[in-house]
């Protein structure tokens, strides 16, 4: 179930001779649940600083610079600085719920980064329905944003988590079935295989117009997914202050602005497995170092990520009107459509194979 | 099908709207509009309209170009200026004539509505660009703009 990296072979080997298997075992998922939430964290932080950044250049400001060598300290600054903040609620919120909530989100990010192949071994759960996890995992995060605003006794919280519900509920017809054109080309849900399919060439080259407009359908809907502008109607500073976290502070808070960044990065990764040949290296240059798969993953990912930011910065907020109007009327129909013509392709085997 | 064309042309203004964004952040380096204040103070320059003080500007031989109408006192929304004046005897025509002591400037009054400037009819007072105006004891704001010994510059009257 678990395959370690390369590096880590030995740290295995030696766990499994001194110790018995069962407690072996259990060593190892400790650690690796270790490794990944380290991951999670520096991730996230790095994220919110890129983001920070990159906001400023579409700006023309110049952003955090001051904290460490170009300002790469600000954000774990910021972090400590939420830490130490007191944990504040509303009166008659209910308790319970409002402190499941964050967990529930930060949960469910935690789960999608454990099946992402950022290299050869480097995947902690190579499960065979790799593609049908995600999708069903990425949707169980908005349960934490509506107990979140459902729980705050706010109205514009209960407003913003609605909203994202209306948006998800939506939204996830249109990633799925983008997912699902391109697994028409791989047989397969499991990651792995999906990333051996794509020896021959990534699926956004091998698919070709089926697959671009699968891709751009793909990034649209995962936008919308993650609740950043210009799909942010579940926050909407504008009208709703925060939205579904307006009565969090602290450490709660920064658990959902993580787990945003966080779903930010797993909607870039999984778009990079699935269109763009995960770990593998153009034209296979690299082929004969595994370990710089985690380089192209992770460069790959970020282009991504930049993409995502790039439509944060330059689009307008849509209405929740417009919202479903995009989904319903113009994405779904071309999405249908698309697989129909992905089956096409298939079938008459015009797929482009190196 | 205007479904269709309704799509390609969606396409193409956001895509027009990210080439304008993409363009602004390539060129972000040269021309961010961030000042990195207490860094760059002496290269510091502020833009041309921005209101910081009421300043009256004196040439080389200290004169100005106040000659004691009161008319940026009688616009003033909250008395922020006042002046004192006097009546001399001007050296060309021998005549009585009323000329500024003291223009008393409160720039803890000030709102910067900028009236006094507009009203001014010689142009006397103009718009400073200092702004670094944080003192310990708010009389140090109480300024006379008019030097010590100044005069009305000539020509101005007339």
């Amino acid at each position: 179930m678990i395959r370690a990296l390369s590096i880590t072979k030995s740290i295995h080997d030696w766990l499994y001779s001194s110790m018995s298997e069962n407690m072996a075992h259990l060593v190892e998922m400790v650690l690796i649940a270790l490794v990944y939430l380290a991951i999670f964290s520096v991730a996230g932080l790095f994220l919110v600083l890129i983001e920070r950044r990159v906001a400023a250049w579409f700006q023309l400001r110049i952003g955090p610079n001051r904290v460490g060598f170009q300002g790469l300290l600000q954000t774990m600054a910021d972090a400590l600085k939420l830490v130490s903040k007191e944990l504040t609620g509303t009166e008659r919120a209910d308790k319970f719920l409002y402190n499941l909530a964050p967990y529930f989100v930060i949960i469910t990010a935690l789960m999608a980064l454990a099946v992402i192949p950022f290299t050869q071994d480097f995947q902690a759960f190579d499960i065979n329905i790799g593609i049908l996890f995600l999708i069903a995992i990425s949707s169980i995060g908005v349960i934490g944003i509506l107990l979140g605003g459902w729980s705050s006794n706010n109205k514009f919280a209960l407003i913003g988590a609605m909203r994202s519900g209306v948006q998800t509920i939506s939204y996830e017809l249109s990633i799925g079935l983008s997912l699902l054109t391109m697994i028409l080309i791989t047989g397969s849900l499991q990651l792995s295989q999906i990333v051996e399919v794509q020896k021959n060439g990534w699926l956004i080259v091998q698919g070709h117009i089926p697959a671009i407009i699968a891709f751009m359908i793909y990034m649209i809907a995962g936008t919308a997914e993650t609740n950043r502008a210009p799909f942010d109607m579940a926050e909407a500073e504008s009208e709703l202050g925060a939205g579904f976290h307006t009565e969090y502070s602290g450490m709660k808070f920064a658990y959902f602005f993580l787990a945003e960044f966080i779903n930010m990065f797993i909607i870039a990764a999984i778009a990079t497995t699935v269109f763009f040949g995960a770990w593998l290296s153009p034209f296979g240059i690299t082929e004969s170092i595994p370990i710089l798969g985690v380089f192209w993953f992770l460069a790959k990912a970020m282009v991504l990520v930049f993409l995502m930011m790039w439509f944060r910065w330059t689009f307008p907020r849509l209405r929740v009107d417009q919202l479903l109007t995009l989904e319903w009327k113009y994405l779904l129909p071309l999405n249908l459509m698309n697989i129909v013509i992905m089956a096409l392709i298939v079938w008459q085997n015009l797929i482009i194979r190196f | 099908m205007s479904y269709f064309s309704d799509i390609f042309k969606g396409i193409k203004t956001l895509l027009t709207g990210m080439s304008v964004t993409g363009k602004y952040f390539l060129t972000s380096r040269k021309g961010a509009i961030t000042q990195q204040y207490p860094d760059n103070r002496d290269t510091l320059k502020m833009f041309d309209r921005f209101r910081g003080e009421v300043i009256m500007p004196h040439d080389e031989e200290n004169r100005h170009r106040c000659t004691g109408c009161q008319k940026c006192e009688i616009a003033c929304p909250n008395g922020t200026i006042e002046i004192i004046w006097d009546r001399g005897i001007d050296e060309e025509t021998g005549k009585k004539k009323k000329k500024i002591d003291k223009f008393v400037y409160h720039l803890s009054m000030c709102t910067m509505c900028g009236l006094c400037i507009d009203v001014c009819p010689t142009d006397a007072i103009k718009w400073g660009q200092n702004f670094e105006n944080s003192v310990y004891d708010r009389t140090a704001l109480t300024r006379v703009l008019n030097k010590p010994g100044s005069k009305l510059m000539p020509g101005v009257e007339d």
